[in-house]
Formats: structure tokens, C-alpha cells, sequence
């Protein structure tokens, strides 16, 4: 489903993230980036994320984004079959 | 319904607390100190004649209209330049001043033409209501004499007359009307602060002159319409009055232009509108109005205006005009199919951030609780996101902390990213009138703006930084601050976090954050910055006013944040005249934000997965809301390229022309499969769209529009919309055939469920902005007046957090091949896309693009003023025409974004603020190099673009 440029674009927003809070209070970086991944990202941003993370080693990456990355949100199993339901 | 006549007392009110009581014509009469006998006078209800005397200029005693008689005193004083005082007699009717100001009539009159009849101001004339109420009836010195009146005398020559100019599209300047009461000249001075007219020449040669006795268009004048507005005669004229006639009634609207929000009278005859006047009353503009929203509606009749939905196969189909019931089924259709096959999140849409709060309410509505998902956003995406979660962070609300009136105490400004001269003008011309004041500026843009010098005001500091550098300049104003112990540190223990603050304080003290250390990167000096610092931590009330050229950045959020931080290590939160100030660029893109258009957020800005948030909001739509947030507009673009967002429904924003790199947002566009575009004209991005229907104008509806200062105004409706449906109904209709069961029956319905499930706006009703006339935001049990200025008794989130900003380079480099910082910005006579602006006549002072670039860069290019110049980033490669100025430094070049045809956001690249995903319109690293004519890529969208235009059976509309 993810292509490279898209992955890129997302290694990217993660990592401009990360050099945000690599600058803040050592104990506020990692929950700082997952708390704002989780606030923003959607669904499908989140499971692209952890496809990079889980099965292509986190490439590109920043540590502190893998630092936190226990702490961001799985999102629930992609819902390509639902239909959404009138009203 | 009657036409609004506010009363003009003559002069200012007195802003004295001190009272004087005394006696006019019998009546005791109690006022502020330092009120003129004339106010005193209108206040008790006495009307004293007077010509050059208006309330929105001070007195100036010129007219000898207004004498009064004091007891005790001798002659005849002025009544609008003589003061009260305790105890005064005064009369302003008296058989000698009955004389008198019949004898100064005779005198006016001798010199004016008598064609009252055919004249544009009959029934509009002070002129001619000081004759009736002096009781004129005859001239004894006749008509013939020297004068300004006619053409010829006796058949020769008359050298004194000057013909009318009409050189300004909306207004003409007739010179044989004009009683040289320079209430004109005034108003161009002290209201809008220009300084484009004078009075040339002395005694009976004495006339009015725009600029070195230049024609209006070609003089500095700018167009606002103060001069206009202030003429008690028909010498200064709206072109519309002259073609219509006088309006019979007036209703008070909300202009639709930017974010500041100006009240206006709609003077309507019918349904006609007759012409816009600033409304006295009006809380954000206090009587001012710039050329947009006085006089550049015309693009509501505008030809190219698209009355009918129209639906076709493919975006290379010529378009096909349908019904209402057709087009509703459509879209209905066609976004239950794509849902069924592409998944419930496969579609999303924009709210408008031109459209009303009730409309945006209902956009979001019905994407949540109609698609079932978060997939909303709004062009606040693009501008102003990073304040949202700057200020959010800081203080605990996006909420700017000030009102527009508040600059009128403030004693040092820091203006950043923002030319508030063209892009908030109303707001500009207040700022100006203050620093004319004695109030302290500091400027920090890369551009020489026009509030860095103008007519009597001069910033005290420029600091022209690179492109990208803000926050690098902010921390650095931050380092002078605390290192040489210029914070106010009673403030900071009683409001802020202590910790947070040292902690902070120490980070910005490194050497690392010093002027000096940060020099080589804004290319600004240390002293410069120094002195700055200096004066902001100094100087008095200090107050911030921000734009686009802080939050368009990849570091945008992180300016907000230092921009927070100087305020509170500073103390200037919490009273009148400091502050934190957003100029936000829409009219109405604070509503947008407040509606809940952020895919994170349900109105009031609270986050999508607080339980009790959407609880409100599940029990009274009745369904089970998404706790995900859903995408924003560049997501959404990216998954539209990667197959999973395929149908958009966009009400009333252009992002293929607003939002940067054109060829990833049509890529995006390009590969959806139900495209609806709702708007006013064949936009840009309707050029890819399946789907258009025709949206309304802000006269065509009710509704309400907040500004920047947070205050919600109302707009109200003057005429039927063209198009068969306010906006609301259309989004309303959609919900309908989509099998929502929606049924409002006024705007005001809407406001009401916004008020019931929103604490901020909890006490907001119709009824309520009624009687208040407007409110800011939070209104509620707590503020039930409003709320004017945020932050009084201590910060929203309880105590304000300083935060760390390491200032980082964006990876928007210049290099070998594109060696210049291109930034971007707007212009007075414009508005964002230009869609309404470029249909008006607007275009008389800026019908193309221009490319600014140093002298110093040009000659190095063998660029001429005028040449087509190619101007190219990795993004992608446009051309316009060079304009040849030391505004900018060597190294950066500029342009506007208002026309279609030169698209510079070809040139704009994806980077984007980290926080927000706000792009970073403001640095591009760009090559120019002349060129013969437009590029490749303009030759080919100009074709594509007209091709998309085409409607079946119909000719070819004109873009």
C-alpha cells in the first residue's frame, strides 16, 4: 500500500518531530513525540509508520522517534472492507 | 427597514474620567473634560451648524459655522475648538450668530454650483442642510465673481477651474464643489494615516490636492475611501452613488475580506447595493474601511459568476449544467459508492474559511457525523495551524490575547512576519496613528515593509533577516532579555511556572543563542538586535503582532512558542495594550478553526478522543462518532496519490492556487474520483473537480464571521442569492440526499446548537449579538460580556509554560543552482487567490504578479525593470515580470500570489512546519534568469485550464 516517496515523506514529518524535542527536558522527549503523533496522525499515518518501524528496521528514522515508539497508538486493523452506514 | 444615519458629534469623545458639568442654551449639560463645546452641545441633543467639523478628525476651526456665545466671554468662539469648562453659559443661538453664520453661508454659497437637483449628493448634502438650517435665502453677492464654479466667465478662460477627476475607479473628485473644508485632507492624515492629500495654494486659491497636484490614481492615495466618506458635499464621490442614486435603506454587515473583520452599512436601494460604508459602531474598525472592503464587491455580479450546479464524467468533459435535486443525488452517490468500495475514510473535506461559522459547523457536521470520519480541514492549515499549537502549548488557548482597540495603548510593537499596510490595512492605519502617538516600533522581516518608514512614523529598529531565521532572532531577543536582567520577574513567579522559566532562562543564556553568535546566520547585526531587546523589555506596554511570515515556516510552531516566551518573560499578558496578536488573513478563518474544521478537533478545539467531548456531540446528532483524527489537507493529498482518499468536498477555497507545490496538489486532485468544488467562480481547482455548485456571496446570507480578535460578528443578508441558495442550505440539502435528517430553517438554529454544545460560545444567540452588537469569544456565564482580552487573572492552562526553541535551519537550502531565498506575501489592492479581487477593479493598481529583486542581484543577471524573468526552484518553474527594488536585500526576492497565470506556488515546495504540517511558503530557494515569455508548464495549464472552463452549450467563459 506505501510507496517510497511516500515513506520518505513520512520518515521525514517523524524525524522534523524529533529534532523538536530533541531540544526540550531529557524526560519530555520520547513522550513528547508520541503524544504528538498520537494527537495528529491518522489512522493510516500511524500503521504506514509502523510498517517502517516493524518491518524495515525503523530505516531512516530518528532514535528518539524509536524511543517513542512504544508509546504511540497501534491503530486498530485497517478497515478497507467497512462500510460506513447512513446517519 | 430605514437607512442608518449614526449622529456625528463634531469632534473625538474625550477619553477624560474627570466630569464638567455646564449650561448650553439652558440645559445643564455634564461631559468628560476636554470635550468641545460642539459635542457637549450634539450630547444634549443641539445640533450646532457646522461644515468643517466631522467626528472621525479633530477640530480645526476652519468653517465659522459653529460660533457659539459664552457669557462673559468675548467674540465668538469655535464651539468645536473650544473646550468645556465647569460652569459655562453658553448659546448657540443668538440673533448676532444667526447673522454671522448666515453671512459665512452667503459667502460658501457664492463660490458653489446651484445644480442641487442633478447633483449626486442631493439629499446627502451638508452643504446643502446648513443652508436650510441657517435660513439662507439669498446670496447679495451674486454668482458672477471670481470663482471655482464654471468653466468659462463671460466666455473667457476661468483659470481657477479645474475639470473632475475620475481618474480613481470608484470615487471622482470634483473640484467646482469643493468648499476646501480639508475635512478630507484630515481624514487621509489621522484616520488612515497616508498623507496622500493636501491643501495647495492660500486663500481663494486654496484647493484640494492629491500628491504633488497628481490625478487620484496616480497619487500615493491608496484608496480607503475616508475622504469619501468624510466630504460633506458631492467633491468627493462614490462612482456608484452617481449611477444608482441615494440609498432609501441600510443594514450592518461584516466584510468578507481579512481577518479584520470590519462592520460595514450595506446602503441598499432594493436589492441594489449602493455602496459600503464603514460603520462608526463597528468594534474592530471604529469607522475605517481599506479599498477591498469599501469599494471591491463588484465581483458579486461579476460575469464569470457560475449560477447553476453543473456535474460531468471526467475533468477533461466539458461541464454539463444539471438541477439542484441532480446534483445533490450525485454527490450522494457518488461518496456512498467510493465509500462502499474504498473504505469509510477513503473521503474527507474542506471547510471554508470565507464562509460563515454556521456554514463551517455544518461542513465538519456533516462530514463526521455523515461520512463517519475525521477527514476535515480548512485553510487554516496553511496560515495560521502553528498558532493553534504554539499558543496552545504556551498559554492553553490558539485564542490571540488581544482586541484591535488595545493597540490604542500600546508603547512598543514588535511587528514580525506581518505588512499589516496590505494585508490588514484597517488594522495597519490604527497601528499608525498610535505610533504617530510616540509609540515605539521594531520590525522584523526580511522586507523594508512600508511601516519601517512612511509619512511621520519611522520604525525605531528594522531587522531585515534571512528568509528562515525567526526563530534563531527571537531566542536571541530572548538571550538580551534575560542575561542583562530585563525580565520582569514579579509577573514570572506570579503567572508562570518558576521552574519552566529557569530552566528555559538558561537555555536561552547560552553564548550559542547570543546576537553575536546568531549573526551569521540572519545577516543582522548584534547591536541592532540588542537595542531591540532593549527597547521591547523596556519601553512600556509591549505588544507583538504576528502573520504568516512567522508561522509559514519549518519552524513555524516553534516561532509562536518564542514569541510566547518573550511576551511572558516580559509581563506583557493580561491588561490592555500587550499581547500576543495573530493577524489572521481570512475573514473568518478564526471561525473556521473555532467550528472544529481541524481533523484533530470538535468545535471549541477539543481533541477528537475526549470521551466527553464527543459524548455532547454523539447524543445530539445521534451517532457514534470516529475517536481517530482524521486526515489534513496535505495527508489527505498524499493518500490521494497512494489510492486510499479518493472523494473531497470543498466549500469555498482554491487549494490547487493557495496551497504550495501545484503539481503534487493537482497530482492529488487528479487521481480522486469525486472531486465537489462549491464556490462562487470556476476556481483553479475546479478545473479538476466532477462536481460544481455554485456557492453565495456574504451579501446573499446570514450568518455570523469572527475575526482575528476573536469577535463574532454578524452578517446579514441584502439581497436574494443568485445562485437559488445561501451556502448553509446547500450543505444542508447535500446532508439531506445523503440521508442525514437535517432540517434548519435559519442560521441562526445553527448558532444556537453551536452555543449548546460549545462552552466558549455557550451565551452566543442571534438575539444576543442583537443587543450586544458583537462579542469576542469566550462568552459564556463566566464572561458574559466577552471577553476583550484573554489571560487577565492568569494564564487559560492555569500556569504559562516557557518552552525551549532551538532554532534549526530548514532544509531549504540555496546552493549552486538556486542561490536566492524567494519569500512570498500579498498586496493592498488584492486578497489571497484574487478570485473576487482580480473581478473587480481592483486590478487598476496591481494586475500581475511582480518579482522584487535587489538591484544588486538583477544587474548580476542582466535583469531590466519590466523583464520577464524565469523563476525556478526543485518544485517546479514559472515567469513573470521583474521589479527592480532595494525593499529587498541582496539575496531574496519576492512575489505576490494573486494571479492564477503565475502560479507561484509552482515554485513552493512540500516542506512544512513540524508540528502542524503548515508549508513553508515563506523560504524557497529559487535561480532567476531572464526569460522570453511564460514557461512551458504556464502555456500548458493556460490551455488546460481553459479546456476544464468549458460548459456545454454554452461560449467559453472568460477565466
Amino acid at each position: 500500500m506505501s510507496n517510497t516517496s511516500n515513506d520518505a515523506k513520512l520518515v521525514r514529518m517523524a524525524n522534523q518531530i524529533a529534532t523538536f524535542f530533541h531540544s526540550q527536558p531529557a524526560e519530555t522527549r520520547a513522550p513528547g513525540v508520541a503524544t504528538h503523533i498520537n494527537k495528529f496522525w491518522e489512522p493510516r499515518m500511524r500503521r504506514q509508520f509502523f510498517d517502517i518501524v516493524d518491518n524495515r528496521g525503523g530505516a531512516g528514522l530518528d532514535p528518539l522517534v524509536l524511543d517513542a515508539a512504544p508509546l504511540i497508538r497501534r491503530p486498530a486493523a485497517e478497515n478497507a472492507g467497512e462500510h460506513a452506514s447512513a446517519n | 427597514m430605514n437607512l442608518i444615519k449614526e449622529i456625528d458629534f463634531g469632534t473625538p469623545a474625550s477619553k477624560s474620567e474627570k466630569m464638567v458639568t455646564l449650561t448650553i442654551d439652558g440645559r445643564e449639560v455634564t461631559v468628560p473634560e476636554g470635550t468641545s463645546i460642539m459635542r457637549a452641545s450634539m450630547e444634549a441633543g443641539i445640533e450646532v451648524p457646522k461644515l468643517c467639523a466631522t467626528d472621525m478628525v479633530d477640530a480645526f476651526g476652519s468653517c465659522r459655522l459653529c460660533l457659539v456665545e459664552i457669557q462673559g466671554r468675548a467674540g465668538l468662539p469655535a464651539s468645536c475648538t473650544t473646550p468645556v469648562a465647569p460652569g459655562l453659559v453658553v448659546s448657540t443661538q443668538t440673533p448676532r450668530l444667526k447673522d454671522v453664520r448666515r453671512g459665512v453661508m452667503e459667502l460658501y454659497i457664492s463660490d458653489h454650483p446651484l445644480d442641487c437637483l442633478t447633483c449626486a449628493a442631493n439629499g446627502d448634502c451638508e452643504l446643502q442642510d446648513m443652508a436650510g438650517a441657517v435660513g439662507l435665502r439669498d446670496v447679495r453677492y451674486g454668482y458672477d465673481g471670481e470663482n471655482h464654479v464654471k468653466a468659462r466667465n463671460d466666455g473667457a478662460l476661468n483659470i481657477k477651474w479645474q475639470p473632475k477627476d475620475e481618474s480613481n475607479p470608484y470615487f471622482t473628485f470634483d473640484p467646482a464643489k469643493c468648499i476646501v473644508c480639508s475635512r478630507c485632507v484630515r481624514a487621509c492624515e489621522e484616520v488612515q494615516g497616508t498623507f496622500a492629500l493636501t491643501i495647495e495654494g492660500r486663500g481663494f486659491d486654496s484647493r484640494v490636492s492629491a500628491g504633488m497636484h497628481e490625478d487620484f490614481v496616480s497619487s500615493e492615495c491608496v484608496s480607503c475611501g475616508a475622504c469619501v466618506q468624510a466630504c460633506p458635499t458631492a467633491t468627493l464621490q462614490e462612482k456608484s452613488v452617481i449611477e444608482i442614486g441615494q440609498p432609501e435603506h441600510s443594514v450592518v454587515t461584516t466584510c468578507a475580506y481579512c481577518g479584520v473583520g470590519c462592520s460595514f452599512k450595506a446602503e441598499m436601494r432594493g436589492e441594489e447595493l449602493v455602496r459600503m460604508v464603514p460603520w462608526k459602531d463597528g468594534q474592530a474598525n471604529r469607522g475605517h474601511s481599506c479599498v477591498k472592503g469599501r469599494f471591491a464587491y463588484g465581483y458579486s455580479n461579476h460575469k464569470d459568476r457560475i449560477l447553476n450546479p453543473m456535474v460531468r464524467e471526467k475533468i477533461t468533459d466539458p461541464w454539463r449544467e444539471v438541477t439542484w435535486e441532480e446534483a445533490f443525488a450525485h454527490v450522494a452517490n457518488e461518496f456512498r459508492r467510493i465509500q462502499y468500495q474504498y473504505g469509510r475514510d477513503s473521503v474527507g473535506g474542506i471547510t471554508s474559511s470565507r464562509c460563515t461559522n454556521e456554514e463551517t459547523y455544518l461542513v465538519q457536521k456533516l462530514i463526521r457525523a455523515g461520512f463517519g470520519n475525521n477527514n476535515v480541514d480548512t485553510c487554516a492549515r496553511v496560515c495560521h495551524s502553528p498558532t493553534g499549537y504554539g499558543l496552545g502549548q504556551t498559554f492553553g488557548t490558539s485564542a490571540g490575547t488581544q482586541n484591535f482597540d488595545s493597540v490604542e495603548e500600546t508603547d512598543v510593537v514588535i511587528v514580525i512576519g506581518a505588512n499589516p499596510t496590505d494585508g490588514h490595512p484597517v488594522f495597519g492605519s490604527r497601528l499608525k496613528k498610535r505610533l504617530r502617538q510616540g509609540a515605539k516600533l521594531i520590525v522584523i522581516d526580511p522586507r523594508r515593509i512600508d511601516l519601517v518608514k512612511g509619512p511621520h512614523i519611522e520604525a525605531s529598529y528594522h531587522l531585515p533577516l534571512k528568509p528562515g531565521t525567526n526563530v534563531a532572532m527571537l531566542t536571541a531577543l530572548a538571550h538580551v532579555i534575560v542575561t542583562e536582567g530585563l525580565f520582569d520577574e514579579r509577573f514570572i513567579r506570579e503567572r508562570c511556572d518558576w521552574s519552566e522559566f529557569e530552566d528555559w532562562a538558561a537555555f536561552v543564556s547560552e553564548e550559542a543563542h547570543s546576537p553575536e553568535a546568531i549573526e551569521a546566520l540572519t545577516g543582522v547585526s548584534a547591536e541592532l538586535v540588542r537595542g531591540a531587546a532593549r527597547l521591547f523589555a523596556t519601553g512600556g506596554n509591549g505588544s507583538i503582532y504576528y502573520g504568516l511570515g512567522v508561522t509559514e515556516h519549518s519552524q513555524g510552531s516553534t516561532a509562536v512558542m518564542a514569541i510566547a516566551n518573550l511576551a511572558m518573560a516580559t509581563g506583557n499578558i493580561g491588561r490592555p495594550g500587550v499581547g500576543v496578536n495573530p493577524l489572521r488573513g481570512q475573514n473568518n478563518v478564526q471561525g473556521s478553526c473555532d467550528m472544529g474544521s481541524f481533523p484533530h478537533e470538535l468545535p471549541g478545539y477539543r481533541h477528537i478522543s475526549d470521551d466527553a467531548t464527543r459524548d455532547i456531540f454523539e447524543k445530539l446528532w445521534g451517532v457514534k462518532l470516529n475517536e481517530e483524527p482524521g486526515l489534513r489537507i496535505p495527508n489527505m493529498l498524499d493518500a490521494a496519490v497512494e489510492g486510499t482518499f479518493k472523494g473531497i468536498y470543498i466549500q469555498g477555497e482554491d487549494i490547487l492556487q493557495s496551497d504550495p507545490d501545484t503539481k503534487h496538489v493537482s497530482a492529488g486532485l487528479a487521481a480522486m474520483e469525486c472531486v465537489v468544488v462549491q464556490d462562487l467562480f470556476l476556481n483553479e481547482t475546479a478545473n479538476y473537480a466532477h462536481v460544481f455548485l455554485p456557492g453565495s456571496t456574504f451579501l446573499e446570507k446570514d450568518g455570523t464571521f469572527t475575526n482575528a480578535e476573536r469577535r463574532i460578528n454578524r452578517v446579514r443578508r441584502v439581497m436574494t442569492p443568485r445562485n437559488g441558495y445561501a451556502d448553509w442550505e446547500v450543505t444542508q440539502k447535500l446532508a439531506q440526499a445523503m440521508g442525514l435528517s437535517w432540517n434548519y430553517t435559519h442560521p441562526s438554529e445553527i448558532m444556537d446548537e453551536i452555543a449548546a454544545t460549545t462552552p466558549s460560545f455557550a451565551l452566543v444567540s442571534y438575539d444576543y449579538l442583537e443587543k450586544m452588537g458583537s462579542v469576542q469569544w469566550p462568552c459564556n456565564e463566566k464572561n458574559p460580556q466577552g471577553s476583550p482580552i484573554m489571560h487577565v487573572n492568569g494564564f487559560v492552562r492555569g500556569k504559562g509554560k516557557f518552552i525551549r526553541t532551538e532554532y534549526v535551519a530548514t532544509d531549504e537550502k540555496t546552493g549552486p543552482r538556486f542561490p536566492l531565498l524567494l519569500t512570498t506575501g500579498r498586496i493592498l489592492s488584492q486578497y489571497n487567490v484574487g478570485a473576487q479581487t482580480r473581478r473587480t477593479d481592483n486590478v487598476v493598481w496591481h494586475d500581475e504578479d511582480r518579482l522584487e529583486i535587489h538591484p544588486h542581484d538583477a544587474e548580476n543577471r542582466g535583469i531590466r525593470e519590466g523583464d520577464w524573468v524565469r523563476l525556478a526552484s526543485r518544485a517546479g518553474e514559472t515567469t513573470l515580470r521583474a521589479l527592480i527594488t532595494d525593499r529587498v536585500s541582496p539575496g531574496v526576492v519576492y512575489t505576490t500570489f494573486h494571479h492564477p497565470d503565475t502560479q507561484a506556488n509552482v515554485i513552493t515546495t512540500d516542506f512544512s512546519d513540524w508540528a502542524t504540517n503548515c508549508p513553508e511558503y515563506k523560504v524557497t530557494a529559487v535561480q532567476v534568469s531572464p526569460s522570453n515569455g511564460p514557461s512551458e508548464w504556464q502555456i500548458e495549464y493556460g490551455e488546460q485550464a481553459r479546456q476544464s472552463r468549458r460548459i456545454a452549450g454554452k461560449l467559453e467563459a472568460a477565466e
